[in-house]
């Protein structure tokens, strides 16, 4: 069997992350590695690398920048952690968090597809200061609802619930801005390198598809895409919804890692941190951004002993990385220097550097 | 009256958020780059005011000027150091990280030196308060000192504009860089230029911001530093006069959603607003409509 260059492609990437999974398994197994708080530090970068790696789609390949990428990790992990804390008592708990992703996908699809409509038809930076301006609605709003649940079945109430009594046996299963607590920890560093695995399914063979390169023919000329008869509006929106249905899907991950889950976690500075991994990981690069994701996450947790100084030490990491990565006179100075090293002619270092 | 105290407790709020929208607006005009870290030069600005009152004892009005010359250094190295290396860069996301970047910086960096407890700022307006309507209402002398300073800045930046060399030369790099290059404009001069008037205008801005909520935290400025921006994308980003009314409005918006709806959804109602508007008309209240040629 033949394999084409992107299904090579795909394997590296997925092999990739299933061999970091068997590195970490072997070493927690073999008592090599008992520090809880690099374990505690697993799902969550299964949760970055997913969210890098979807809003990747929307910056990378659909070539829109959205700094709302927050608003659907909101939406998912506050509809599926709602839906295990009601139904955990009916069912098995892993058929309910298994449906608990149906449910934060979809809504979180839903969410993208109604803000994908108005959105879409604006461009450059007017698009990302609304999608900025949507995700901190769905923050603000969600931080005000109140669900409460007694024999008489669902309160739900905005702004406040005082004034507003429950039957004895009732309990307020979404306070405002406390948030939903009491969810049960169903999260594993598994179940989140198998999450991960599907998300770089999908976004792999998406951007290989029909739709995919319409997508990106969409992003490198609108008008000449339009010209020769792609559904301008479709696609983008398609993209735009599987990206959010993947951060939805990431989000009820990052819910059911923790006790408590509160709505304003999911502000500004969280889309602008995912934002920051696929930038640094290479825009349009799926294997970048888990790369990035994964390390941007550990960094400032490495730092820790540097303790006041880590996130100024991130900071200015950050700065550096940028400028020696985009600035022009550094990409200059990288070519001579690998040129040198390498003894290669300058065109074909160039075109080396092309396909990396 | 309680509804005029709110307009009024309003167009004060826009007015700050007016003088930011300005260094905004100058800065994305000239420079197509959003400025993330605008929002806290605004807060390194307070700091520098409350220092030179507190510490060393200065007037209010030496305070400002220290802090403007302190703060238009700092907005003209941080674009030396972080911006001007990126410009011609493949991809302009690529500043915006690298803005964000400073942004952390600059409020880790305040958090170190100066901590992150809240400080108490004290006004730096010494005007008593207005009383009109027998006692009803009640106008701060901050909120007619914000005002005014917001109506002459906005003034002064629009006469700098159109009428001196150095202001012609701005909206000549911002219509077309290489034409106005080969004009004989000092393009990367005009540019620091711009910064170092925006940041400046973000000085004035922390001074009257802090004396009208008094408390100073490291990420003081982040939020009004959105808040502006909105502005200045609801008048339409890279126009003066729409960056003045942007942020008037957003500020009595702000305030008569606090005070009749709720406080908790005000952002979000200041937010749909913009999207309304923007749904609208997709390029702000006074923004142009730039046709794409084939």
């Amino acid at each position: 069997m033949k394999l084409t260059k992107s299904t090579k492609n795909t394997f590296v990437t997925c092999g990739m992350v299933v061999a970091a999974y068997l590195i970490m398994e072997l070493l927690m197994n073999g008592g090599v590695l008992t520090s809880s708080h690099i374990k505690s530090l697993l799902v969550p970068i299964c949760v970055y690398s997913m969210l890098a790696v979807s809003l990747n789609l929307t910056v990378g390949i659909l070539g829109e920048l959205s700094l709302g990428h927050a608003g659907f990790v909101c939406v998912g992990a506050f509809s599926g952690a709602m839906f295990t804390r009601c139904l955990s008592g009916v069912m098995p708990g892993w058929l309910c968090f298994l449906l608990a992703f149906v449910v934060g996908a979809i809504v979180a699809g839903v969410f993208g597809l109604l803000i994908g409509i108005p959105v879409l038809r604006l461009r450059g930076d007017y698009l990302a200061i609304v999608t900025l301006a949507f995700g901190e609605i769905i923050k603000n709003i969600v931080n005000v609802i109140y669900v409460g649940r007694d024999s008489s079945g669902f309160t739900i109430v905005f702004n406040s619930n005082a004034g507003v009594s429950l039957d004895s046996d009732g309990e307020w299963l979404m306070n405002g801005a406390q948030g939903v607590t009491g969810i049960t920890k169903y999260s594993s560093f598994t179940i989140g390198v198998v999450l991960l695995l599907i998300t770089l399914v999908v976004v792999l063979n998406f951007i290989n598809s029909r739709t995919g390169r319409a997508v990106m023919a969409i992003r490198d000329n609108r008008i000449a895409a339009e010209a020769t008869g792609i559904n301008v509006t479709k696609y983008k929106l398609m993209a735009f919804t599987v990206s959010a249905v993947l951060a939805g899907m990431a989000g009820v991950l990052y819910a059911h890692n923790y006790v408590i889950l509160k709505a304003k976690t999911f502000d500004y500075n969280f889309s602008i941190l995912i934002l920051v991994f696929v930038v640094l990981g290479g825009i349009g690069s799926v294997r970048g951004s888990v790369i990035a994701a994964t390390i941007l996450y550990i960094l400032p947790e490495m730092l820790r002993g540097f303790s006041e100084y880590r996130m100024l030490i991130y900071a200015i990491v950050l700065i550096i990385c940028m400028l020696f990565n985009w600035s022009p006179s550094a990409i200059e100075w990288r070519e001579k220097v690998r040129a040198k090293l390498f003894k290669k002619p300058k065109g074909k270092a160039e075109i080396d550097s092309d396909n990396a | 009256m309680s509804f005029l105290s709110y307009l009024i407790n309003g167009v004060s709020l826009g007015s700050v958020y007016a003088i930011i929208a300005l260094g905004y607006t100058m800065v994305y005009g000239i420079a197509k780059m959003l400025n993330f870290a605008h929002g806290d030069v605004i807060m390194v600005g307070g700091y520098v005011v409350y220092i030179a009152m507190n510490t060393y004892g200065l007037g209010a009005i030496p305070s400002i000027i220290v802090s403007m010359i302190f703060c238009t250094v700092l907005g003209v190295v941080i674009e030396g150091v972080a911006y001007k290396p990126l410009r011609g860069a493949s991809s302009s996301l690529a500043v915006l990280i690298t803005a964000i970047g400073m942004s952390y910086f600059l409020q880790n960096a305040a958090q170190l030196i100066f901590g992150a407890e809240t400080k108490a700022f004290s006004s730096v307006v010494s005007i008593p308060p207005l009383h009109l309507a027998d006692g009803k209402l009640t106008i701060t002398g901050e909120a007619i000192v914000t005002v005014a300073a917001c109506i002459v800045i906005m003034a002064a930046l629009m006469l700098f504009v159109n009428k001196t060399k150095p202001g012609r030369a701005m909206l000549a790099v911002s219509e077309d860089k290489d034409t106005a290059r080969l004009m004989g404009v000092n393009v990367n001069a005009t540019i620091s230029l711009t910064f170092a008037i925006g940041a400046a205008l973000a000085a004035i801005a922390g001074a009257l911001l802090c004396s009208s909520y008094p408390s100073l935290t490291p990420t003081t400025g982040a939020m009004p530093g959105i808040k502006a921006f909105v502005a200045a994308v609801f008048g339409g980003i890279g126009s003066i006069p729409g960056a003045m009314l942007g942020g008037i409005l957003l500020g009595i918006i702000e305030n008569l959603v606090k005070a009749y709806i709720s406080t908790q959804v005000a952002d979000a109602i200041v937010f749909g607003v913009l999207i309304g508007v923007l749904l609208v008309k997709p390029t702000g209240i006074f923004g142009k409509k730039v046709h794409e040629k084939v």
